[in-house]
């Protein structure tokens, strides 16, 4: 088992790149590796709870709540999420709050980092 | 007793986007990743200015007047003042014509670091050198 580290930098909306970061943390699950994700930037929109799947867009609150659910650890920038006017009440459940560091930290006790930047 | 190199690869400007300032405060975070490390684990990072980031590297931005946000310069002194390596491209330097009088430093915050102005091939061997490389 391996532990992959990634980084999402861009935002739910307007960019696939979250769209990849489910499926390929999905597709590590199943092979058995651990899965951390770091939500910084507009990232950060994705852990907003409520939202709404319309179907032209892209949607994150379901398979971000099954990857939860599957033991994925997931960190949103607390600084960032409240710099976009979401606050801990409004968020996902079992999504955790820090700073950077947090990130930095996975980064060194994972085996891979796929860093995603943003627009 | 294991320490993560780092290579922090910034290629974006100071202001058109959120990147360069996500690359500084997550690259200055080294300073406070211990306490969710093991003892005697460090993260090491090399903080590389390249392409149109070298515009980052300006004395005299005046962000907070115009934007009201703290400018791409006093996060890099910020760095400096942790002590942390800050490398930018020589050759891109000279493509923008930026001599190195026009580069900030953090001497009046008390800082002992100084930017280094390096040639890309030692800006390659930091990636080349670096566990992860993260590019902003």
């Amino acid at each position: 088992m391996a532990i992959l580290t990634i980084g999402v930098f861009s935002s739910l909306i307007g960019s696939m790149s979250t769209d990849f970061v489910f499926k390929l943390s999905e597709a590590a699950l199943r092979k058995g590796h651990k899965v951390n994700i770091w939500l910084s930037g507009n990232a950060t929109g994705l852990v907003k709870n409520n939202q709404k799947h319309l179907k032209d867009y892209s949607t994150g609150e379901k398979p971000l709540k099954a990857l939860l659910e599957k033991g994925v650890e997931v960190c949103t920038c607390e600084a960032c999420t409240l710099a976009r006017g979401i606050q801990k009440t409004d968020a996902i459940e079992g999504v955790q709050w820090s700073a950077m560091h947090w990130y930095l930290a996975k980064i060194h006790s994972g085996d891979r980092l796929l860093h995603i930047g943003g627009e | 007793m294991a320490d993560t190199k780092l290579a922090f690869i910034v290629q974006r400007p100071p202001y058109k986007s959120e990147n360069s300032k996500l690359a500084i405060t997550h690259a200055i975070s080294y300073q406070t990743v211990e306490i969710l490390l093991e003892d005697g684990e460090t993260v090491t990072p090399t903080f590389c200015l390249m392409g149109e980031a070298v515009l980052s590297c300006l004395k005299g931005q005046n962000s907070m007047d115009t934007y009201d946000i703290t400018s791409t310069e006093m996060h890099l002194k910020n760095a400096l003042l942790v002590d942390l390596d800050v490398l930018v491209c020589k050759e891109d330097l000279e493509r923008f014509g930026i001599t190195e009088d026009r580069i900030l430093d953090a001497e009046d915050m008390g800082a002992d670091k100084k930017i280094q102005i390096v040639p890309f091939e030692d800006i390659k061997k930091t990636i080349e050198t670096a566990k992860h490389v993260l590019f902003f």
